[in-house]
């Protein structure tokens, strides 16, 4: 019978990959709102890893990539159907808080799950290509300030988006008036943002410094402004703050997670501790300086506080720009 | 030989029993991903990434297992396209031209044996390709700028003639039908969602692996349903397996396709807004331009067979080449490699080869491993792949529709995708009923998003100057060549349409 055989190869085959997917829900799950590959993908895996090696999870954390909507359909999903889950957390970031200030997940609101720890951030730099004859930030304002049309600055997010904010938060400290005349070219994700820079097809580039490091590394292009409020440590202590240059702009990429609004406060509680006991550990320090990552250290209450104000912030920037009415 | 040395100090860290048997591993599953329509090589690799994890395994033995099962998906692609004219996976599309209607004429061993040499082929020049050009590479990613991405676009668009064996003008309409499906999502250029009422799922535009499942195999299931409700029994798909292995003088005549081919697809991968998919198409189509004087193409030509499986594969060796040197994916399989270097505290870039060289040979000489494993398990295992042709559709067909539904939801979790899932089935039904043909709906949605925000990128860093365009010697070129290929079969058109009009009534949508 050699149908039968294959048949139940082609069965035992299909049914132990997709075992993979459905298997043991009591397994502690990250839900990361996007294909794999992307920052959240990076949150959930990275922060799974560290937890069982730090032994603070005993079972493998399991990470589901649910993506849709940057982040919406995640976030729907979590607030319909999944709201009591105590095993469950959500990778998030400056984008989510973005999108929840923009009115950008149809019907959903901050309030609607519990935000639990950060687990740092990445500020954002502004660079240009090592043979650019621009050198500081005021000097790239004051050419954008004289002939917005001359200069193109690429971002790896949507308009709209963080990357995009970010160059308009420092063009409005610059005092820009028309921040929409900045030109921002919207690309697939950092990377290609930056190739796009070497390649000579525009002339500034507004990021994480994640994304930038390996370039800056190599020498082919220089970071002209870090947007943190002071000066990073270690190997970044290099980069001019936009501070101390004169441009009073801030802009933090934070990233951390957020769990179901009905989880548990015994469950909150301890996820919570985990979260910042991996945080307090030396082997995250080692993964926030190979990633580029700075310090945030909020957990709990503070963090909710945090990502409140965060939303507040982006509302008013958004409004201010016409993003938002 | 500092290359060889570096080489061989790479098989020494891959050439451990451990190691071998990550690879082995990794093929066979691999194989099996590409195989089953909706798993694709990304989600293949995604879905092992906790196992390496879980394992505790270090840098390079986690790479091992999963570029194992990123090459192993792009060898199993083929099996169901040619099979079961559903293609496995995205770039696996193009085999199902020409490798379907070899099945059907009762070629399928040497199809699919071809097919296996053909992606050795084009793995292995990749994956050389890699080791003696990735510093030189980066460069030419580096000459495309958005002007120069929209050129090779309209170029792979304008040749698109050559995809189909049916009427041109439904060729051009399911083209257009799919580039109209790509708009679907909010506008990166601008932050508007478009065409999306209010509906979160459809925020980042339609997921072209739920396109390609609805369309290719859940209208393959409705087709099957219709004709036995009308009594005329299914098993008409009675098929001979032919012989296991091809015969010398096919595997002479598409060497020079391999060849030809495996170039192509590699510089296709090179570049980072490309892609696998993008080079098999383009190596089918510049193929059939170059060499398809009798117009076989279409009616199970083995160059038409060799071609694409030549070029997807040397473009997934391809795309390895930005991934490692410049830290950008050139596919979304190596997004997800890239995301598994970086939680490895592995930072991919321009210092990658100087500041982790175990890391880079080991990977590369476990590449030319995979490779050959994936040769010898393929070869043999074609006889136990194409006893599926001799399961009857009553079995085979409920059996597909389960893999559809189970596998999409398994990637999405969602039931929003299920539905779009079901539509497109039914559209897909429609259309070959209407003999339009499916390949380019697919290409249109798949390519159609990059092609636009391409233009508009172009456009707007020149303060609204059309002629951007054709501002660099680069993209002239490309635009010369994409002319050519337009105007030249419109001019010995009469003679091609002949021979067209006497074999569409055979093959009809089917056989796209």
């Amino acid at each position: 019978m050699k149908f039968t055989v294959t048949r139940g190869l082609v069965a035992a085959a299909a049914l132990s990959l997709y075992a993979f997917a459905a298997q043991a829900q009591e397994n502690p799950e990250c839900i990361a709102p996007a294909n794999p590959g992307g920052g959240w993908d990076f949150t959930c895996r990275q922060v799974g890893k560290s937890l069982q090696d730090l032994g603070l999870i005993d079972k493998t954390m399991q990470v589901v990539n649910l993506a849709g909507g940057g982040g919406g359909v995640a976030f729907a999903e979590v607030v319909n159907k999944r709201t009591d889950d105590n095993s469950l957390i959500v990778a998030a970031s400056s984008a989510t808080a973005t999108r929840l200030a923009q009115g950008a997940y149809p019907g959903n609101s901050m309030d609607q799950v519990r935000w639990l720890a950060s687990i740092g951030a990445d500020y954002g730099v502004i660079a240009v290509a090592a043979d650019s004859g621009i050198e500081t930030l005021p000097q790239l304002l004051d050419t954008i300030k004289a002939d917005p049309s001359s200069v193109s600055v690429a971002g790896g997010s949507a308009v709209g988006g963080w990357d995009h904010l970010k160059v308009l938060i420092a063009a409005s400290a610059y005092g820009i008036k028309d921040v929409r005349s900045v030109k921002y070219i919207a690309f697939d994700g950092g990377g290609e943002a930056v190739t796009q820079l070497l390649a000579g097809s525009v002339q500034a580039f507004t990021g994480d410094i994640s994304e930038a490091k390996g370039f800056v590394d190599s020498g082919d292009i220089k970071v002209i402004a870090v947007l943190s409020p002071e000066r990073l440590p270690g190997e970044f202590a290099d980069f001019p703050t936009a501070k101390e240059q004169g441009v009073d702009a801030i802009g933090a990429n934070w990233r951390g997670f957020y769990a179901p609004g009905g989880m548990s406060d015994e469950a909150y509680d301890a996820w919570v501790s985990k979260i910042g006991e991996l945080y307090a550990s030396g082997e995250w320090k080692e993964v926030m300086a190979a990633n580029g990552l700075a310090p945030l250290d909020l957990q709990g209450a503070a963090f909710q506080e945090f990502v409140a104000g965060s939303v507040a912030q982006i509302q008013s920037i958004s409004k201010e720009i016409g993003i938002i009415k | 030989m500092e290359l060889l040395a570096n080489l061989g100090d790479g098989f020494a860290i891959a050439l451990s029993w451990q190691n071998i048997g990550l690879a082995l591993l990794g093929c066979f599953l691999g194989t099996i991903m590409g195989a089953l329509p909706g798993l694709g090589p990304s989600n293949g690799v995604a879905i092992l990434i906790p196992l390496a994890f879980t394992l505790g395994l270090g840098a390079t033995p986690s790479l091992i297992l999963l570029t194992s099962v990123y090459y192993g998906a792009m060898y199993g692609g083929r099996i169901s396209s040619i099979l079961l004219n559903i293609p496995g996976d995205e770039p696996a599309m193009m085999t199902c031209l020409d490798g379907h209607p070899m099945a059907k004429k009762g070629l399928a061993g040497e199809a699919l044996s071809l097919s296996g040499i053909a992606s050795f082929v084009g793995a292995f020049l990749a994956t050389w390709g890699l080791i003696l050009l990735a510093p030189q590479l980066v460069k030419i990613a580096l000459l495309f700028g958005p002007a120069e991405y929209f050129a090779l676009f309209a170029l792979a668009f304008m040749t698109l003639g050559g995809v189909s064996s049916t009427n041109q003008a439904k060729s051009a309409f399911a083209a257009a039908l799919g580039l109209g499906l790509a708009t679907i999502g909010v506008d990166t250029q601008t932050g508007v969602p478009r065409f999306t009422f209010g509906e979160v799922h459809l925020y980042d535009g339609l997921d072209f692996l739920v396109a390609i499942v609805g369309l290719f195999a859940l209208s393959e299931v409705f087709i099957f349903l219709e004709t036995r409700h009308g009594g005329s029994d299914a098993a008409g798909r009675k098929l001979t397996i032919g012989k296991l292995y091809p015969p010398v003088s096919m595997i002479r005549q598409t060497t020079p396709t391999m060849l030809r081919t495996s170039v192509l697809g590699f510089i296709a991968g090179v570049l980072p807004g490309a892609g696998a998919s993008l080079g098999s198409f383009i190596s089918y189509s510049m193929e059939k331009k170059l060499v398809d004087k009798n117009g076989t193409f279409g009616t199970g030509d083995p160059r038409g067979v060799a071609a694409p499986e030549a070029g997807n594969n040397a473009a997934a060796g391809g795309a390895l080449v930005p991934m490692l040197a410049l830290g950008v994916p050139g596919s979304g399989t190596t997004a997800v490699l890239l995301a598994v270097l970086l939680a490895l505290n592995i930072t991919p870039g321009p210092l990658l080869f100087s500041q982790n060289p175990d890391v880079v040979w080991g990977l590369i000489a476990a590449l030319f491993i995979a490779n050959f494993m994936l040769l010898a398990m393929n070869i043999p295992m074609v006889g136990l792949f194409t006893r599926v042709l001799m399961i009857p559709s009553r079995i085979l067909m409920p059996i597909v529709a389960m893999v559809s539904f189970v596998g999409i939801y398994g990637i999405s979790g969602s039931t929003f995708d299920l539905l779009v899932m079901i539509g497109f089935g039914v559209m897909g039904w429609v259309l070959r009923k209407l003999d339009v043909p499916l390949v380019p709906i697919i290409l249109g949605t798949l390519l159609g998003n990059s092609m636009e925000n391409n233009l508009r990128r172009a456009v707007t860093i020149d303060n609204g100057n059309w002629w951007t365009l054709i501002d660099s010697p680069l993209s002239i070129a490309l635009w010369a060549i994409a002319i050519i290929g337009f105007v030249l079969p419109l001019i010995v058109g009469a003679r091609v349409k002949a021979k067209m009009h006497q074999r569409r009534d055979e093959e009809g949508a089917i056989s796209d």
